[in-house]
């Protein structure tokens, strides 16, 4: 895989974004011509791929894949996400039928994963025009810190400020490995087809991206942002645990512009106090 | 006093219809941040992502239109070392109502 254009790599503040998300979304990205190609593309499947076969190797049977995944702004978002020379971990199409009468539950993929200093991510890409009534994925913003077990939640049917996707043809989203999501109900007259890479990284994910804006104001702002499905206190855990997955991506650990980890991490050690005013000292001298 | 027999007719009886808010504090008035439903008359088939608005604005509300409280987490303390652990939603309020259906 040729490195990427600067250019072509994300922002600091599209990574803050995406630590607070748990998602980034490139509306269209994907040419209309492909597009037209993905449908029957995907109905012939895809080759399966050995789990950790390096990019680089895993789609040599698919021409089209290798166009998804090398298209300037897609190889752009990878590398800054997972690095250079990432692994495929599995792929998948996946297709909601038309008048298909189930939802999926909300979960999260695989096992629960609770590293805090790397992630996977799950490129998702649509070749159609999504309506809400064709049911495009459902996922929850913030959700991806969650310390929880694939459908373990699957009692959640609704939260405050979830996402049903909507997108142009074309669209493609990267996921967070932890992030809370499912196949909505598709309730048009249209089969939906949605590809599915998941990438692991080979290299510790730190500074990855373009990092000329890192301490823009607007990163400080992506990171404090809250979600409106988020408990009041619990709220406040989440912007403690997303500047610590900052801390990891920069390398920073003073970067906490709202003190949330600095505050309960301060234990001075520096004593003042004098030795006379020690009762233990004073006992020690009289023996 | 002389007997009357019951008129012919389909026997009436109840199911539960039950729905869960998910408050934005372990009190009953705040804000529902989510909300599941599920509807043992099978009239209605709520889901997953069916919707972006949620039924009530806060618990309170619920049990002003009648829905009855039967069960609410308990406030357990975090485990030792895991203080800044997130998970599932801490202020889940399980409520039904009965409603009549012919069997």
């Amino acid at each position: 895989m040729p490195q990427p254009h600067r250019k072509n790599l994300l922002t600091s503040v599209q990574m803050a974004h995406f630590v607070a998300n748990g998602a980034f979304r490139m509306d269209a990205v994907v040419p209309d011509e492909m597009n037209q190609q993905a449908i029957d593309v995907l109905k012939a499947g895809i080759p399966g791929v050995p789990y950790g076969t390096p990019l680089s190797e895993a789609f040599v049977g698919s021409e089209f894949v290798q166009r998804l995944v090398q298209l300037p702004e897609v190889a752009g978002a990878i590398h800054s996400l997972v690095g250079p020379d990432p692994t495929v971990d599995h792929h998948a199409v996946h297709i909601r039928k038309a008048h298909e009468g189930e939802a999926q539950n909300l979960h999260g993929d695989a096992i629960i994963d609770v590293r805090e200093d790397a992630f996977d991510v799950q490129l998702m890409y649509y070749p159609q025009e999504v309506t809400l009534e064709m049911g495009g994925t459902l996922s929850v913003p913030g959700s991806h810190l969650r310390r929880t077990n694939e459908s373990d939640t699957g009692r959640y049917q609704n939260l405050l400020g979830q996402t049903r996707l909507t997108c142009p043809a074309g669209t493609v989203v990267f996921l967070h490995h932890g992030i809370w999501h499912g196949g909505r109900k598709n309730d048009s007259a249209i089969d939906r087809y949605m590809f599915k890479i998941r990438f692991n990284p080979t290299v510790r994910q730190v500074r990855l991206w373009n990092t000329d804006d890192l301490y823009d104001a607007e990163v400080a702002r992506e990171l404090d942002q809250t979600f409106p499905w988020y408990e009041n206190a619990t709220g406040r855990l989440e912007k403690y645990n997303r500047i610590k997955l900052w801390q990891a991506l920069t390398g920073d650990d003073t970067f906490d512009p709202e003190y949330w980890v600095t505050r309960v991490s301060n234990r001075p050690q520096r004593v003042v106090a004098q030795r006379s005013l020690n009762p233990h000292a004073a006992k020690k001298e009289m023996a | 006093m002389t007997a009357t027999a019951p008129a012919e007719t389909a026997q009436q009886t109840v199911r539960q219809q039950v729905l869960v808010l998910y408050l934005a504090s372990s009190a009953l008035d705040a804000r529902v941040v989510g909300w599941s439903r599920y509807d043992g008359t099978g009239e209605t088939h709520p889901t997953t992502g069916d919707s972006d608005v949620p039924p009530y604005a806060t618990g309170l509300d619920a049990l002003k239109d009648g829905w009855r409280l039967f069960q609410a987490a308990q406030l357990l303390p975090p485990a030792h070392g895991h203080e800044y652990d997130v998970s599932f939603l801490k202020h889940e309020f399980f409520f039904e109502k009965l409603a009549s259906v012919t069997a």
